[in-house]
């Protein structure tokens, strides 16, 4: 599995969250769960303008074998999705930092605390290894 | 049969391993639990595995599936018995047949293929979960016909599929039998040196299932892998017999379902009349009640993914179950298997987690030799 991208934040459910200024963040999924999950097949993503808790069901991505829920890392309002993951949901498995992000948010603050950095993401995939 | 030759299976925390489980690990499989053995899921791409099947060809180590030769002057009578469809339709040698075994109440203890041999010589396989309960059922049912029952587990089995599967595995068979088993037709078998190689599958496509000692297996393996044949796990597996509507036992059907609500009404031969099968009896109740459930196809129309389990509504009729539910790579669209209620009607509704979605009514399979079978 290649590096970590270093300017990213991660979530014990194997999400990544990049902050782009003004309060927007982007969130996706990390390679890790891409492929664990295998081909994704469809993605369900929340309209623009919803609100949604730390925590609370954002979309939910299917592989061929699963479905699998993505989590609002931190709380806030939807203010863009990938609209091409709707036809083209294997973006998330060729390039899950990229073009395979998934929701854009508003957020309020962002307590970077509650989120892991590149190295302790990293020991959290090293200790799954084990 | 000689402790050695079971050198692959561990038997302590680690699941089983066939002997090919090192080859998987070469080839970058992600290793999963299936029924207690370490089984390749995927080797990178479960889609690209299925289409590769469709398209060109693929293989699948089987090797965790159960094998047992049946043998004695009564295994025709005792088979006859054993089993809901009729072996005695089976008179040329190397024919199978694929069939259910019943309980008394014409529930599924599992579903098997029956080659025919000779009168006094038939091998069966069965499914790798179900082993020791058919294994305990077979021998018990056997007693009073004195047959003899022989688990052949050191024999490994690769599915070779696919359109150009037979052509691209044709050089694995030893040479002198290589011929005939080019030249055997659909749903036969044939002993080929210690090989034994069938023109049988679980895909919906042509192909071989090659039997062969265990200590060959690896080598026949590299053989494929450098003719071009791609290495397939159970994903990709379950995607290509879904679309080919072929029943999985456990999510299809079990003991407390009958064939005949399992879309297998077919395997049951209710003729000769007379001939006394296990479970013929709760059949023949079954058969005559118009209320019984129906065993469809469906294909989403909305967007999403079906999945096991999930329910189906009937408006005004009733409510049913997805048996089996996935993502069809070929169609691009997601189908399932389902038994719902008895009644004439051509849609229906899934609750897919909490949504209803629209299904279409189809009859199976939705995939044949590389084609849809149904409009899309």
């Amino acid at each position: 599995m290649s590096e970590l991208p270093g300017d990213l934040l991660y979530t014990n459910d194997h999400e990544w969250l990049r902050q782009e200024g003004d309060g927007i963040v982007v969130v996706g999924i990390t390679e890790h769960a891409a492929t664990a999950l295998g081909d994704l097949v469809y993605v369900e993503l929340p309209e623009v303008g919803q609100d949604v808790d730390a925590g609370g069901e954002m979309a939910v991505v299917e592989s061929v074998k699963a479905a699998s829920d993505v989590y609002a890392p931190i709380a806030g309002s939807v203010t863009e999705v990938n609209e091409e993951l709707a036809d083209d949901p294997e973006k998330i498995n060729a390039d899950p930092y990229g073009d395979g992000w998934i929701v854009k948010m508003q957020v309020a603050e962002l307590d970077e605390s509650e989120l892991m950095s590149p190295d302790a993401y990293q020991k959290l995939l090293d200790e799954l290894d084990d | 049969m000689p402790a050695a030759l079971f050198y692959w299976q561990t038997g302590d925390r680690m699941g089983s391993k066939t002997p090919l489980y090192d080859s998987h690990v070469r080839s970058g499989a992600r290793i999963v639990d299936f029924g207690g053995w370490d089984m390749p899921l995927h080797y990178g791409s479960q889609k690209e595995e299925h289409h590769a099947v469709r398209n060109k060809a693929g293989m699948f180590d089987v090797s965790h599936m159960t094998i047992v030769d049946l043998k004695g002057e009564r295994a025709r009578d005792f088979l006859r018995y054993l089993v809901a469809n009729d072996v005695a339709r089976l008179k040329e040698y190397g024919k199978a047949l694929y069939t259910c075994m019943l309980n008394e109440a014409g529930g599924v203890i599992d579903d098997l293929i029956v080659y025919y041999l000779a009168d006094d010589d038939y091998r069966i396989v069965v499914n790798a979960a179900t082993r020791d309960k058919d294994l305990a059922w077979i021998r018990k049912q056997a007693e009073a016909f004195g047959v003899s029952i022989s688990e052949r587990a050191e024999l490994a089995m690769i599915a070779v599929q696919g359109p150009e599967a037979r052509k691209l595995a044709a050089p694995v068979i030893p040479e002198q039998h290589r011929e005939a088993a080019l030249a055997l037709k659909p749903f036969f078998g044939m002993a080929a040196g210690d090989f034994f190689v069938a023109r049988t599958g679980y895909t919906g496509e042509d192909g071989w299932e090659i039997l062969m000692p265990a200590r060959e297996a690896p080598a026949v393996w590299d053989r494929l892998l450098a003719t071009g044949v791609e290495p397939c796990g159970l994903g990709a597996r379950d995607t290509l017999r879904l679309e080919a509507a072929m029943n999985l036992y456990g999510s299809d059907m079990d003991e407390t379902i009958s064939p005949l609500e399992s879309g297998l009404g077919w395997t049951v031969a209710w003729e000769p009349a007379d001939r006394d099968f296990i479970g013929r009896a709760a059949l023949e109740t079954e058969k005559a009640r118009t209320d019984r459930r129906r065993f469809v196809g469906l294909l989403l129309e909305d967007k999403g993914v079906l999945r096991n389990h999930m329910k189906v509504v009937v408006d005004g009729i009733g409510e049913g179950e997805i048996t089996s539910g996935g993502f069809s790579p070929t169609l691009d669209r997601s189908i399932a298997l389902a038994r719902v209620p008895a009644g004439d009607y051509d849609s229906a509704k899934v609750d897919v987690r909490g949504k209803l979605l629209n299904v279409r009514i189809v009859k199976p399979p939705f995939v044949r030799n590389g084609k849809a079978c149904i409009d899309i």
